[in-house]
């Protein structure tokens, strides 16, 4: 079974290859790319395209590599002890599996998201090395190994602010998702907007690439802020000629908020159409 | 089997080991590539190279060990050019002519020629994988038939196809030390992290919740303890004026990236050399400043020092007392900068300059003697082997 992309996902060649790859030889796939290009939902999207279990593993600054195996509830034990509750002569009962125990248990073998790794600490991938290499880990408190009956393929993306640990790369598959062409991002709206008139989509993406274009911009708009906006400007139901207009009076695109996030670049784009109002004179 | 490939990108700096290599062969054998140079090109891609500044590395050597074989093994290549001898021939070749263009060795040299000006156009300018040739430089100019040069590149697709994925170095500016934003600084600086436990206590501190309530004889009793915090403490002093203006950019950035990431920030100005004056803000310099031995005094010694200035300057200005341009200094910068390091054993150096320039500059070299060596470029590469250098 091969990924080909989907009807609501456009996967350029290589990024298939990539996919394809890490399922065949059953090892963690790195997805790595500026925000906005669809990092995570490549996870769902693979999920859907095979019919397999999704199971998403969120990172944040504080979680810890043994949340995702499992946890030890403590406290509730010993609140239970105090209370003479029964459960407490199983340690078994206070085991909570995590992420990871959940997809090596899985009766068939599911994707397993690992969202923004590198928001946790610097030692966290480190401490998944075993784990990921083999697929199995061991519970202390119940002498049990918890081994993956089918190897989950394992989608980690990452939005690079930190390093990971050269031992850590060295057992992924890496794919960057670099920010698509014209063409690709042709398809992309299609897939999503299906009804969008044609001239409009086309109109729309050249103002999109001009305004990526604009010199000293703080963020590019990524490839969700232009679906975004696409889904305003069809709610909105312009007239065509509103985008295609030259007149540089109305240089600022419509509903721009959607496409620049940042007061600065909204200002500066403000100050362009200006000049070239000006200049026109 | 790729041996020769395999060293080459180590040879490249691209750090690739047997293990990936070995999952290159395995991935070859399970079929993923299934034949085709394009597939082998991305799943050598997927496998070898783990970082996206390696990226532009890895299609240069790519280019180079496998240029020549891709028309043998690859049907797809050879269509293409075939529909632009399509579109030429519209351009009416009278039949000497063709005759002629046979005799300077027929459509395949041609194409060769076509292939290699694509090529070298890629190297020479980044953004330029979209026209070819204009007049008089084109090799279709030099047969004679389109004085105006063929314009290829109305079709997208078919534009993509003829220039290799791989020679249009897309990820040229991914590559490593040219560009710096302050994102790439955070991720260099993140090395200087130190965590201690410092403030309000919030975590379950479970082992001494445990040893807590045994010793209770069995009662609860919870224990908490402060999160963890990054408590590298951080002095950064920065050149201003002069020569830094070329830098003011790079140090802007630095600046804000140090700001963010770290919560016991310092930082002072100066002027080319450090002497008995620090200031924080440069419109105020000559009425509100800091006494060097002040700031010596305030930060102690476990306060990482980082400077930051392109030591371009003439060598008096270390070497002598007197010897600043802008006022009488009693002591000469070199005592000022040995003192400094004197209290600060963690220091570096961080000049904006590129390296290659060093050489040219005597104050550059006097001020890399003075550091011991700790001078570091202000390229991502120079940064994070300061910051290497800082935490070790």
């Amino acid at each position: 079974m091969k990924f080909k992309g989907t009807d609501t996902y456009v996967a350029t060649e290589d990024l298939m290859i990539a996919v394809n790859a890490a399922m065949t030889l059953e090892r963690p796939l790195l997805i790595k790319g500026a925000p906005g290009t669809g990092k995570t939902v490549l996870a769902q999207e693979v999920a859907r395209a095979l019919g397999k279990q999704f199971i998403e593993w969120n990172i944040k600054s504080t979680t810890k590599a043994q949340q995702g195996l499992y946890e030890y509830d403590a406290v509730s034990r010993l609140r239970d002890s105090q209370l003479g509750d029964d459960k407490v002569h199983d340690i078994s009962n206070y085991i909570r599996p995590g992420k990871m125990w959940e997809a090596f248990t899985a009766d068939e073998s599911p994707i397993l998201l690992i969202d923004e790794i590198d928001k946790a600490d610097i030692e966290f991938p480190n401490d998944l090395l075993q784990e990921l290499d083999r697929m199995e880990f061991f519970v202390y408190e119940t002498q049990q190994t918890v081994k993956a009956a089918h190897r989950p393929l394992v989608i980690i993306t990452s939005n690079n602010e930190k390093e990971l640990p050269d031992a850590f790369l060295r057992r992924c598959f890496f794919h960057y998702i670099s920010f698509p062409d014209t063409e690709t991002m042709e398809k992309i709206v299609d897939v999503h907007h299906p009804d969008a008139k044609r001239e409009l989509v086309r109109d729309a993406l050249k103002i999109f690439f001009d305004v990526r274009e604009t010199p000293g911009l703080k963020k590019k708009p990524s490839t969700s802020e232009l679906l975004d906006w696409l889904k305003l400007l069809m709610s909105e139901e312009l007239p065509e000629e509103v985008l295609r207009s030259k007149d540089p009076s109305k240089l600022i695109p419509p509903l721009h908020g959607a496409l620049l996030k940042n007061e600065q670049d909204v200002h500066l784009f403000e100050r362009l159409a200006f000049l070239s109002r000006r200049e026109q004179r | 089997m790729f041996t020769k490939f395999f060293f080459t990108l180590k040879e490249a700096s691209v750090p690739v080991t047997l293990r990936e290599y070995l999952t290159l062969i395995e991935a070859l054998k399970a079929g993923c590539a299934e034949y085709s140079v394009n597939d082998f090109y991305y799943l050598a891609r997927t496998t070898l190279v783990k970082d996206e500044k390696n990226l532009d590395k890895f299609d240069q050597v790519f280019g180079h060990c496998f240029n020549g074989i891709e028309f043998i093994s690859d049907g797809a290549e050879v269509e293409i050019p075939e529909e632009w001898l399509k579109k030429l021939a519209e351009l009416s070749l009278t039949d000497e002519e063709k005759a002629e263009v046979e005799a300077m060795g027929g459509w395949e040299k041609l194409m060769e020629t076509l292939q290699e000006r694509l090529k070298e156009q890629e190297k020479r300018h980044q953004g330029g994988n979209k026209w070819i040739g204009t007049a008089g430089k084109s090799p279709f100019g030099a047969y004679g038939y389109n004085p105006e040069g063929v314009r290829i590149g109305q079709k997208e697709s078919r534009n993509r196809k003829a220039v290799k994925v791989w020679d249009k170095r897309e990820y040229k500016n991914l590559d490593d030390s040219v560009e710096l934003g302050t994102r790439n600084i955070k991720v260099a600086m993140k090395r200087l992290r130190q965590f201690a436990r410092e403030g309000a206590a919030e975590e379950l501190d479970l082992d001494d919740t445990i040893r807590s309530t045994a010793r209770n004889a069995g009662f609860l009793d919870l224990k908490m303890r402060p999160e963890r915090h990054n408590t590298v403490k951080v002095l950064i002093l920065f050149d201003i004026g002069g020569s830094m203006d070329d830098h003011i950019k790079a140090c802007e950035e630095l600046f804000s990236a140090a700001r963010t990431e770290f919560k016991h920030l310092e930082f002072y100005y100066f002027h080319n050399c450090v002497y008995e004056k620090l200031w924080k803000e440069n419109s105020r310099r000559h009425t509100s400043f800091m006494p060097t031995w002040d700031v010596l005094h305030t930060y102690p010694a476990d306060y990482k020092l980082i400077i930051v200035g392109d030591a371009t300057m003439s060598p008096y200005e270390i070497a002598y007392a007197g010897g600043s341009v802008e006022h009488w200094n009693e002591e000469a910068g070199q005592a000022w900068m040995e003192r400094m390091l004197n209290i600060y054993h963690k220091a570096v150096w961080l000049n904006p300059v590129p390296e290659k320039y060093w050489d040219y500059t005597p104050s550059v070299q006097m001020m890399k003697q003075l550091m011991t060596d700790r001078m570091y470029p202000l390229t991502i590469g120079g940064l994070e082997n300061a910051m290497k250098e800082l935490s070790r």
